[in-house]
């Protein structure tokens, strides 16, 4: 019974803090955050990146929008970051595949993943929706990486990076709601 | 009403350095006024013509940034007017050429061909919009539509054009985007 409770405690302590997403950003040179509000991640990324005035934040209507105007910010070297829920995602499937994917553009996308169980893979969600990100990402060609605990935050400066050595798209999977602290 | 290709020919008269952001049939009557290291051409996700706009205008705050957008293509991202009304770019002058139709797919009309292209940039927070129909008027206004401060917006009520050939692979080539953003990287 004790060992049970000792578990249990263990895996309420698995936690994603979104100061240390949001230091893993500004590590990774991004000047700009490109949004549509998602409350997978309102509270711990979208808020104090608000209040951040190192970031610069572009609110925009429709996530779409963020594939083109990362493109215009590439060609004179500035780095931003898509900030948008899976929904958002879905819906800019075809931006993302003629202009990060065809044109080879180094679009950064962060997605939360609405209604996923942390506790889960994605690919084994209960949420069909969350359930073919990564599929569809995979059959685009499009380098993913699980963001789900603090030990996973030291992908995304990697993951960033990369996208602008390569000057291909990447997608950073939120599975769990960053903490506002 | 104006041909968009006499529209392109007054404004090119007055484009320097500015970078021109083209997408569609726009596009393709832009380049064959001929070749520029500062074109850009927005293909393959019809809409995101204003997009890369502003994120070019946002990079680059000390040069000015033109659009040439279509009016179906301009439908499909309204939104974005909205997001450049806030963003406010001093440095982004915004054309839509309406002919009431989608020209590259067809000339099927618009959903509505009347809808107000000017009365909804101002709505949006555009500081400056004008709404052209003869052409005389726009080439005598077109050096001062450009060089307001912005963000601006200009509807040219364009008859549909001659047959044109679209090249898009050509307009999008590899070195073209190669050029322009060394000719950007030189500041």
């Amino acid at each position: 019974m004790e060992a049970q409770t000792a578990a249990k405690a263990d895996a309420a302590k698995v936690e994603l803090h979104g100061s240390n997403v949001i230091a893993a950003i500004k590590a990774s040179g991004v000047e700009f955050v490109l949004s549509v509000p998602d409350i997978v991640t309102s509270a711990g990324l979208l808020r104090p990146i608000a209040n951040d005035s190192t970031l610069r934040l572009v609110r925009v209507c429709k996530e779409d929008e963020c594939i083109g105007i990362a493109s215009g910010l590439h060609y004179s070297d500035k780095r931003a970051l898509t900030l948008i829920q899976y929904t958002g995602f879905l819906d800019s499937l075809n931006a993302i595949r003629a202009v990060a994917v065809e044109y080879k553009q180094p679009i950064c996308m962060m997605v939360g993943l609405l209604g996923h169980e942390p506790e889960r893979l994605p690919s084994e969600s209960g949420r069909y929706g969350v359930r073919i990100i990564e599929p569809i990402c995979d059959a685009m060609g499009i380098p993913h990486h699980l963001i789900s605990q603090d030990a996973d935050v030291a992908k995304i400066q990697p993951a960033i990076d990369k996208a602008y050595a390569d000057s291909f798209p990447v997608a950073l999977l939120i599975g769990r709601r960053p903490l506002a602290q | 009403m104006m041909k968009r290709e006499d529209c392109f020919k007054a404004l090119a008269r007055h484009v320097t350095d500015e970078v021109v952001v083209a997408t569609y049939s726009s596009a393709v009557e832009w380049n064959d006024l001929g070749p520029r290291v500062l074109n850009y051409f927005s293909m393959g996700a019809m809409g995101l013509a204003s997009s890369h706009a502003l994120g070019l205008a946002l990079a680059n705050p000390n040069r000015q940034i033109i659009v040439l957008d279509g009016d179906g293509s301009l439908l499909m991202n309204l939104g974005s007017l909205v997001t450049i009304g806030a963003q406010s770019p001093k440095n982004l002058v915004h054309f839509v050429s309406h002919n009431e139709c989608y020209e590259a797919n067809g000339s099927h009309p618009l959903p509505n061909p009347k809808v107000d292209f000017s009365g909804l940039a101002r709505s949006a927070g555009y500081a400056h919009v004008f709404d052209f129909n003869e052409l005389a008027s726009f080439e005598q206004q077109v050096a001062h539509v450009i060089g307001l401060q912005g963000p601006v917006f200009a509807t040219l009520r364009v008859e549909r054009s001659r047959p044109l050939t679209y090249d898009y692979p050509a307009l999008y080539a590899p070195e073209k985007r190669r050029a322009l953003k060394a000719e950007l990287r030189k500041g």
